[in-house]
């Protein structure tokens, strides 16, 4: 072993918020010049190590040693001049100033903008070419699309002399063809001697990039290892404390008659914006199509059509009726009754009530059901907590408790919750966005089961997911959607992510070679909207 | 996870937010050379002190119930209502056309109608101010606001012309007829408690102006609260409160809601106009809502919009109001004072709620903490 002293060393920092310990007695030591991979499950305390380090929290015991040097962190400036730069998974940019604006933002010489912007272009440029981050330096936030966004959060760190980055799941928001070319900016920088800490909860990207891995479980760290001595089971294994199926276990679909038939759908949005373009497509009872695509192509506005609360024109029909799609004769109430099931995307802003409790959400949407009524007037409150007492049981919700809040649950549970409420009202097409978007590996493989057991039960499915991996392991066919149209369709047994990847950026010539730049011209065309939850 | 237990938040904080107000009001009046002990004596005799005052209170405590339940209703929906003193206002002209102009047998159906009729016009004039926010986006604390300036200006209209008793130099209607005079609580108490206690006893709630409407206040915090927490609308408007998104999604009627929620809002206000046009006054008079509307903001706030907690809130704000009352009579303190005593208490118990709160939380934290050690990590950590 050589001497070098690690670019980074905490040891033993502990940190509660209330009654919560998020982190417990954490020791990790990241030598430098590596890329050093964090990996746990939500809410194992991984964002929780990172704000210490970065001066957002301060610890409640242990120390931080940066390049063997004891370092007190107690805001995020004394983070910056001890070298540390941080992209989180939101971007910090100013949407309507350009690059060069947001990268001096904050790191300003003096009261004149002017010299601070010449310095900075002439830094940029050469970090630019240092690290192959090419980014248009005058090109206005809002018109680039999200992979070059990221970028400039990198930049912006790399300006403040950064040595050790720190990337909070970067990945989230990029498609297959981007995280490669983050990849290789991160190898590039590694290269040049930088130290980057890599969090995320992606086992294929710990995999495929770093040198050593921490895993992460419950506040507490369960151990480091070197990537290359360990495998996607064993680490799995790690964050949850038991073995995982890391694929879907199904069977081959059988179609049925046809559930839900979309034909030249458009959705126009309340600014005018063209959201959804001619839109047609079928799915079968007993069969999942999957719909694949950046966030912010379309895909939102067509499951909300779907779901009844937004306009939109065409011909949509349920097992051959057709849904009247004016919003004049119907909303979600009446879709319900159709035996439309929505498991929304955004499970917090539109799934469940956060303030509620579990029994009350259990109703939501559903308060109407004659189950659910003591007499005319009143609801039967005792009814309901009995229900979903039996839905918390049947769906593994932990803890197991009706009488919490929706919020006091993490975000698995939360999706449980939401999930048991829409696949036990049986309904004949079930419409489920980002079904495990910010949900643990462990509840990941439960939601999976119980989808492809309700197709199993001849169900159409449809399925929106931004994450490749659900839907080629989940679909039985896949449609992928980019700027409000579809650009193909595919079956998962003859496609793969790279060919998906050109897909989502709309490419279709996907037999031939294009670049990583094309991929991303065509991105920042569309995607506008890429940021939207998350 | 719930920082801290439910007692807490409910009775631990108000009480905290008052004292602390009480504290500062103490401060004020011995800054103006007043004894502040003998002022608090002087109120508090002058709300509880004997049957009389006790039954100001109530009176004044009844206007409150009924604004406040008006707010937190509307709260509910997340709609801030406050238009509860025009919403009265209208009650009151409810009430005088229901009175003049029915023959109503006895007090017992005059109640029912006179509730009924203030409900209606309150309603009616909350009903503007919800329609205008559900389809056009208007908000509803403005039109609410400026619906108080026409509704004053109504009201002066209409008491100066069509409803002015005739030959009277005063802007007020003609008395209602005997038949529906409400039984004041010295008719209904005071021959109970000569049975009990002998009649030679001395005469209770005398000159008070409390009455049945008291009853009726209570009938409609009950009811309230069965509206929110167990009937099928009450959860439509609970869900669109917290989350419009949600509520969307669910495929619950943003305009239907909003305009039934503000009738009701409305409806509760207007019926405040029962206690005091047809309880007290027996006549509608020039500016009958006497600020309740805008107490009923306060009460909605510290009462957390539970009807139980307007209850007493309305309690705690009628005995302000009568204490206050008593205080500027007895001494020189200005009548003002009380509106920096009332003003003190909404400060402290509505707008600066997380000041107490903070702190509070942090030591039902610290106190949490040791008792249970290591055995909480299991829990899920902080949202990442």
């Amino acid at each position: 072993m050589t001497q070098t002293a690690p670019a980074i060393e905490l040891k033993g920092i502990s940190k509660s918020f209330g009654p919560v310990q998020a982190n417990k007695n954490i020791s990790i030591r990241v030598m430098p010049g590596t890329i050093h991979g964090i990996i746990g499950e939500n809410g194992a305390g991984k964002s929780t190590l990172m704000s210490i380090l970065y001066g957002f929290y301060k610890a409640d015991s242990g120390a931080i040693f940066i390049n063997g040097k004891k370092t007190e962190i107690p805001d995020s400036e004394a983070a910056i001049s001890a070298g540390i730069g941080m992209v989180f998974q939101h971007f910090k940019l100013v949407q309507n100033f350009t690059v060069l604006e947001n990268v001096v933002l904050g790191a300003e010489d003096g009261a004149l903008l002017g010299p601070s912007l010449a310095k900075a272009r002439k830094e940029l440029k050469a970090l630019s070419e240092d690290y192959g981050l090419k980014v248009d330096p005058d090109a206005v936030i809002d018109d680039i699309g999200v992979g070059m966004q990221q970028r400039v959060e990198i930049l912006k760190a790399l300006y403040r002399q950064a040595d050790i980055l720190i990337l909070d799941e970067p990945t989230g928001v990029l498609t297959p063809a981007e995280a490669d070319q983050l990849f290789r900016i991160l190898e590039r920088l590694k290269a040049e001697g930088k130290t980057i800490i890599l969090i995320t909860h992606k086992l294929r990207e710990i995999m495929e990039i770093t040198d050593k891995v921490s895993v992460m479980r419950r506040g507490e760290m369960v151990g480091h290892v070197a990537t290359a001595d360990t495998s996607p089971p064993e680490l799995a294994e790690m964050m949850v404390g038991r073995k995982v199926l890391l694929r879907v276990d199904k069977t081959p679909a059988k179609p049925g008659k046809v559930v839900l038939k979309v034909e030249k759908l458009d959705v126009t949005d309340e600014d005018g914006v063209h959201r959804v373009k001619n839109v047609s497509f079928e799915v079968r009872a007993g069969e999942i199509l999957g719909i694949a695509g950046v966030a912010g192509n379309g895909q939102s506005e067509l499951l909300e059509v779907l779901g009844g609360y937004r306009r939109a024109t065409g011909r949509v029909e349920v097992n051959g009726q057709s849904i009247d799609l004016t919003g004049a004769h119907s909303d979600g109430q009446s879709r319900r009754a159709r035996g439309i099931a929505h498991v929304p995307e955004d499970r917090q802003r539109e799934g469940l009530i956060m303030d509620f409790f579990a029994w009350e959400n259990v109703a939501f949407g559903y308060h109407h059901d004659p189950a659910y009524q003591k007499n005319r007037l009143f609801m039967d409150n005792a009814a309901l907590r009995a229900e979903t007492q039996a839905k918390m049981d049947r769906f593994d919700v932990r803890p197991p408790n009706p009488a919490l809040t929706a919020k006091s649950f993490s975000g698995g549970n939360q999706q449980k919750i939401v999930l048991a409420r829409e696949i036990e009202r049986n309904p004949d097409l079930l419409l489920v966005g980002q079904p495990t978007r910010g949900v643990d590996i462990g509840a990941i493989e439960f939601i999976h089961q119980r989808i492809v057991e309700l197709r199993d039960q001849g169900k159409a499915i449809l399925l929106v997911s931004v994450e490749l991996d659900e839907i080629l392991g989940l679909a039985d066919r896949i449609a992928v959607m980019f700027d409000g149209r579809i650009m193909g369709e595919r079956l998962p047994s003859e496609t793969d992510e790279g060919e998906l990847g050109l897909l989502m950026a709309g490419i279709t010539d996907t037999d031939q070679p294009h670049s990583v730049a094309e991929v991303e011209a065509r991105l920042a065309y569309a995607g506008s909207d890429g940021s939207k939850g998350a | 996870m719930d920082r801290m237990p439910k007692w807490a938040d409910v009775i631990l904080i108000p009480l905290f937010s008052l004292f602390l107000a009480a504290l500062i009001s103490a401060l004020v009046i011995w800054a103006i050379g007043e004894n502040p002990l003998e002022a608090v004596r002087l109120m508090v005799d002058g709300a509880f002190g004997n049957t009389r005052n006790i039954g100001y209170t109530l009176y004044y405590a009844t206007n409150f119930i009924f604004t406040g339940l008006a707010v937190s209703v509307a709260f509910h929906a997340r709609l801030f209502n406050i238009g509860g003193e025009g919403q009265a206002l209208l009650g009151g002209l409810g009430i005088a056309y229901a009175m003049l102009y029915v023959p109503w047998p006895h007090w017992t159906l005059a109640i029912l109608g006179g509730a009924l009729a203030s409900a209606a016009f309150g309603a009616a004039w909350a009903a503007i101010p919800a329609y205008l926010q559900a389809r056009r986006g208007s908000h509803i604390v403005i039109t609410t606001i400026m619906f108080n300036f026409i509704a004053a200006a109504l009201l002066n209209y209409m008491l100066v012309n069509p409803l002015k008793a005739p030959g009277a130099m005063e802007p007020a209607t003609l008395s209602f007829p005997e038949a529906t005079h409400l039984p004041n609580f010295q008719t209904v108490f005071d021959p109970l408690w000569k049975a009990f206690a002998g009649p030679e006893a001395a005469t209770i709630f005398q000159r008070s102006p409390a009455n049945v409407t008291f009853f009726l206040a209570l009938v409609a915090s009950v009811a309230v609260w069965a509206l929110i927490w167990r009937s099928r609308l009450g959860y439509e408007i609970r869900a669109f409160g917290w989350s419009q998104p949600a509520a969307r999604y669910a495929g619950y009627n943003a305009t239907r809601i909003t305009v039934v929620t503000m009738l009701i809002s409305g409806g509760l206000a207007g019926m405040m106009a029962v206690n005091q046009a047809m309880g007290d006054a027996e006549r509608l008079v020039l500016n009958a809502a006497e600020g309740a509307g805008f107490i009923g903001i306060a009460v909605a706030l510290m009462g957390r919009n539970h009807p139980f907690g307007v209850f007493l809130a309305a309690l705690l704000f009628g005995a302000l109001y009568q204490g206050g009352a008593e205080l500027a009579f007895w001494t020189a303190i200005p009548r003002e004072m009380i509106v920096v005593i009332q003003g003190l208490v909404i400060l402290f118990t509505g707008a600066l709620d997380n000041m107490v709160r903070m702190p509070l939380e942090r030591v039902f934290g610290a106190l949490r903490r040791p008792a249970k050690p290591g055995t909480r990590s299991a829990q899920q950590g902080p949202a990442e």
